[in-house]
């Protein structure tokens, strides 16, 4: 394997939650959002972060983008550290990791054009480029990503839910960056609408060779973009391995729920289908449980599950699967 | 036996631009016991439809024709009329349940002020029925939990008391909108699961408003695809999705991506929800269809019965249809 | 079939060489919600006229503010009245001086000051709010809590005094009403900012790179402004009747110049010798002068209020 581009070490996202009411001395409440994240990205790979709300996954995204500090561990992107930067040096660094964002009009500024809202990334860092070219470049973009070039003087209202994403993925990409971060990107679409976002970002991440981190809730979407997916769960990762073996031969049984839980649009399969209905509720990301964070609703929970963190285990090429019970079920037949 | 039947429905906005149809000339009917998918996009007039059914619509909103509920006219009845149907006969629940629980006061009382206004039941035997009717919907610990406010339930907890409150009266029809867009997959088993046996028990029809084709296909009978305001096509689920009989159909089922299938390329639609304002004389998704003929987009498809059960709108003949 | 997106869906082939199309701003959206608004037009009407009667009405009149028409003195109330004739078109006040030259003199006065009052609030109280909302922590504390002080002291009081120990002058009144009037501003422009800086396109900028004063110049203080443009309409009446209050009581401007507070008072006492015009025409124009305003305000704010949309 290449030098990962991205390599995740241990790193924990930490909250402090003053309980409502509290005297000002009262200590906070510590919330782990994220609570001990490892992963490497390879260049040019797409990793598929997918979990339910609560999961940590945006928290993971903000914090690898640098958006919101984490508290332990390391970010180290192309050999440099990220977490152990100061604001000011890591602005330097920034040009090369960009996010898309979940709610495309809210990610856009209603009182700039178009125009300006992508070249800002370019404005920032390069300050001298003449204005010609960033006009130029600006407009290509536009080209590039399914939008009418002329429509720079345009602001964000006047576009659809789609348009304003492409608008978002044009400036997410003006510099041309290294690694792009896609949070959510279209789950505030309509059907229709999503795979056409869904295939630029894959063709934009072929041409221009970016790696590339894709979260979202909905796994079929998940495993159509990434290379590979991780699962999390209460802000640790439960299951990593293959987008394809993930959803043919999954192994942790919160992975086995998740894909029962995602209903197949083919009616005569769905009834076909066992589907076991996870119980339980999501428990307060405040005291998440003893030990394993998902024994609470587990089909599969023994008493050693709340004594201990259950470690990494490597069930084989890179399959990596956080509960000393695993084993293969099949959940889903494939359709072919 | 059919429980709801419209004849030529139409919303209209009164907008800053001018009227606006929202909901174009809908005809459908749903029988007792029985589910019904109305699916759409943004713009589709699902909602729509249901709010008007209910007399829900927005003050510059407008329902013409007619929406049949056991023969009687739910457009043209008096609201005193209306409102003994809607408390009684038919239910809605929504996509965010908060907008239909009172955050200052608790579900009991809540519950509780339903069954006393409508029923004439006693206070005591309002909660226990609560109860009961929460216990339907899992809720665990039903009796000790009534007490609480709506923001002590996560999410799909509140979109079950929602379910529970809705079927207090034991209405025959519940409209749901959206009930599991805000909630996540696993949860929205659970609330799927809680309709189901509600399907089951208490033998209500229900329509089910979507864009998700993966419940529709794991919860109802027939399906109804809207566009523009307009239905596209009509017939059985396990028709519609095994031989759709219109492109713009045909092309939502390509466009989601599958789980159980290893596709390289999604194929997708061209183009932008429709602008409900600037809708073309002819077919509505004749913009965005890529089998498109010279005359589509002047030309309205009727929407014509075949196979017997089914029907669509479209010129295309139905075997071409991919 | 259907086509496979080749991100060429919005049709762009052909189309590329189009003359690029000037966008409609959220400005000129609301610019033409406010002129639908009847009462607020009528308001803005009314207060563009009256602007330009404070500042070029007095060409109309060949009597100055501090000339006395001698043949008036000890006649007022028999001969005094409001004129086309004497050219005293409101008449004259009880030293026999035009009060149509003062009235426009008066007016002039109290917009100033409620101009130059609501100006200090827009500037100084949105960058202050704008600031201790976006960095917040400490920063937001400290500056908000000073905020708190400032606000506790009985500002009419210190006014007062400030007038007393420094003397009644147009500039002291100026500092006194701007050292307070930027104080409501700021906190509803922090309250404004905190909802602003967790919106998606302020976190965007941050991911960029972008410095924090450029965002909260760009990115904030924009989307402040709709808010800070509807308080401050209501500010300036609000500081006209502060300016008014001084004056009446007799600590505002100084004669020979004069305000409408001023004026009032003065005519107020009056009264009594059946010379009401002397109240008349001042409390006509600082009625019409707020009404104007509050019906611009109430205009602004539905034009602005993102809830419409």
């Amino acid at each position: 394997m290449m030098d990962p581009i991205l390599s995740v070490q241990d790193l924990k996202v930490t909250f402090d939650v003053i309980p409502q009411g509290a005297w000002p001395w009262t200590k906070a409440q510590k919330l782990h959002a994220v609570n001990g994240i490892s992963f490497d990205l390879a260049p040019g790979e797409c990793l598929g972060v997918v979990g339910e709300s609560g999961s940590g996954k945006s928290t993971l995204a903000r914090a690898i983008v640098g958006t919101v500090p984490s508290s332990h561990g390391r970010i180290m992107f192309e050999g440099n550290d990220l977490a152990a930067m100061t604001p000011n040096t890591r602005r330097v660094h920034r040009k090369d990791v960009q996010m898309i964002f979940q709610d495309p009009l809210a990610a856009l500024n209603p009182r700039m054009t178009v125009g300006d809202i992508i070249a800002e990334p370019l404005i920032t860092h390069e300050p001298k480029t003449p204005r010609k070219e960033v006009r130029q470049r600006v407009q290509a973009l536009m080209e590039r990503v399914g939008l009418l070039p002329n429509l720079v003087n345009r602001y964000p209202h006047e576009f659809s839910g789609g348009q304003c994403q492409r608008i978002g993925i044009a400036r997410a990409l003006i510099l041309k960056p290294k690694l792009l971060i896609c949070d959510e990107p279209v789950s505030a679409l309509d059907v229709s609408v999503q795979a056409q976002v869904v295939n630029l970002l894959r063709e934009l991440q072929r041409d221009m060779g970016l790696s590339m981190i894709f979260i979202a809730h909905d796994l079929s979407v998940v495993r159509h973009v990434s290379d590979r997916v991780m699962v999390m769960y209460l802000g640790r990762t439960m299951e990593l391995a293959d987008s394809k073996l993930l959803t043919r031969a999954p192994r942790h049984p919160y992975s086995q729920a998740l894909i029962a839980s995602v209903p197949i649009p083919d009616p005569v399969r769905e009834r076909a289908r066992r589907r076991p209905v996870l119980e339980g509720e999501l428990p307060s990301p405040l005291r998440p449980p003893s030990g394993c964070v998902f024994r609470t609703r587990c089909p599969k929970a023994q008493q050693v599950c709340a004594q201990e963190c259950p470690p990494m285990i490597d069930a084989g090429g890179g399959h990596l699967v956080a509960c000393p019970f695993q084993e293969v079920e099949q959940v889903l037949q494939p359709a072919d | 036996m059919t429980l709801l039947q419209t004849k030529d429905l139409t919303v209209t906005f009164q907008t800053a631009d001018g009227p606006v149809n929202a909901v174009n000339g809908v005809n459908f009917n749903i029988d007792t016991g029985e589910t019904l998918a109305i699916v759409g996009e943004s713009g589709s007039g699902k909602s729509q439809t249901a709010f008007a059914i209910m007399g829900l619509l927005a003050r510059n909103g407008k329902a013409s024709g007619q929406a049949l509920f056991d023969g009687q006219d739910l457009l043209s009845m008096s609201t005193k009329a209306l409102n003994k149907i809607r408390a009684n006969e038919i239910a809605m629940i929504f996509q965010d349940p908060m907008t239909s629980l009172n955050p200052y006061i608790r579900i009991s009382d809540q519950m509780a002020e339903v069954l006393t206004l409508h029923k004439g039941l006693s206070k005591r035997e309002a909660i226990a029925q609560s109860v009961r009717m929460l216990d339907a919907v899992r809720i665990p610990d039903a009796k000790a939990r009534i007490s609480s406010y709506p923001h002590e339930f996560s999410g799909g907890m509140r979109q079950r008391i929602m379910i529970a409150m809705a079927l207090l009266c034991e209405p025959r029809l519940l409209i749901a909108d959206e009930p599991t867009t805000a909630l996540d997959v696993t949860v929205q088993a659970q609330i799927m699961q809680v309709l189901a046996d509600i399907r089951r028990d208490f033998g209500t029809a229900i329509i089910l408003i979507t864009h998700d084709l993966g419940i529709v296909a794991d919860a109802c009978d027939r399906t109804l695809v809207l566009y523009g305001g307009q239905i596209m096509e009509e017939g059985a689920t396990d028709d519609v999705f095994a031989r759709p009989a219109h492109p713009y159909t045909s092309g939502l089922l390509r466009a989601v991506p599958r789980l159980d299938r290893d596709d390289d390329e999604l194929l997708t639609i061209a183009g932008e929800p429709p602008d409900m304002s600037r809708l073309p004389a002819g077919c509505p998704f004749s913009p965005r269809c890529a089998v498109v003929m010279p005359h589509c987009p002047t030309v309205k498809p009727a929407l014509e019965r075949f196979d017997g059960t089914r029907r669509r709108a479209c010129h295309l003949p139905v075997q071409e249809v991919a | 079939m259907m086509y496979p997106d080749k991100t060429t869906a919005d049709g762009l082939v052909g189309a590329a060489h189009l003359a690029e199309v000037q966008g409609r701003s959220l400005w000129k959206d609301a610019r033409q919600r406010f002129a639908r608004n009847k009462a607020a037009v009528a308001g803005l009407i009314a207060l563009i006229l009256i602007t330009l009667f404070a500042f070029f009405g007095g060409v109309l009149t060949q009597w100055s503010t501090q000339e006395i028409d001698w043949p008036m003195m000890g006649r007022v109330a028999q001969d005094g009245g409001p004129s086309f004739a004497n050219g005293h078109y409101f008449g004259v006040d009880e030293l026999g001086r035009d009060l149509y030259a003062r009235t426009v003199q008066g007016t002039r006065i109290s917009l100033l000051v409620g101009f130059v009052g609501a100006g200090i609030a827009v500037i100084v109280g949105t960058l202050y709010g704008a600031i201790a909302g976006y960095f917040g922590g400490r920063i937001d504390g400290i500056m908000m809590r000073s905020v708190d002080i400032l606000m506790a002291i009985p500002f009419m009081f210190v006014l007062i005094l400030m007038l007393v120990i420094f003397g009644r002058s147009i500039l002291m009144l100026f500092i006194g009403i701007g050292l307070i009037s930027w104080l409501d501003m700021s906190r509803i422009a922090r309250g404004q900012t905190l909802t602003l800086k967790n919106k998606e396109f302020v976190e965007a900028a941050v991911a960029t790179g972008v410095r924090p004063l450029t965002i909260i110049l760009r990115h904030i203080v924009p989307n402040l402004l709709g808010l800070v443009i509807v308080y401050a309409t209501l500010l300036v009446p609000s500081m006209i009747i502060t300016e008014s209050f001084i004056s009446f009581l007799g600590l505002g401007v100084q004669e020979p110049a004069t305000s409408l507070g001023a004026l009032i008072s003065a005519g107020a006492g009056q009264m009594q010798y059946g010379v009401i015009w002397q109240l008349a025409f001042p409390l006509f124009f600082f009625i019409v002068t707020l009404f104007a305003f509050f019906f611009v305000g109430d205009g602004l704010r539905d034009a602005l209020d993102p809830k419409d949309r």
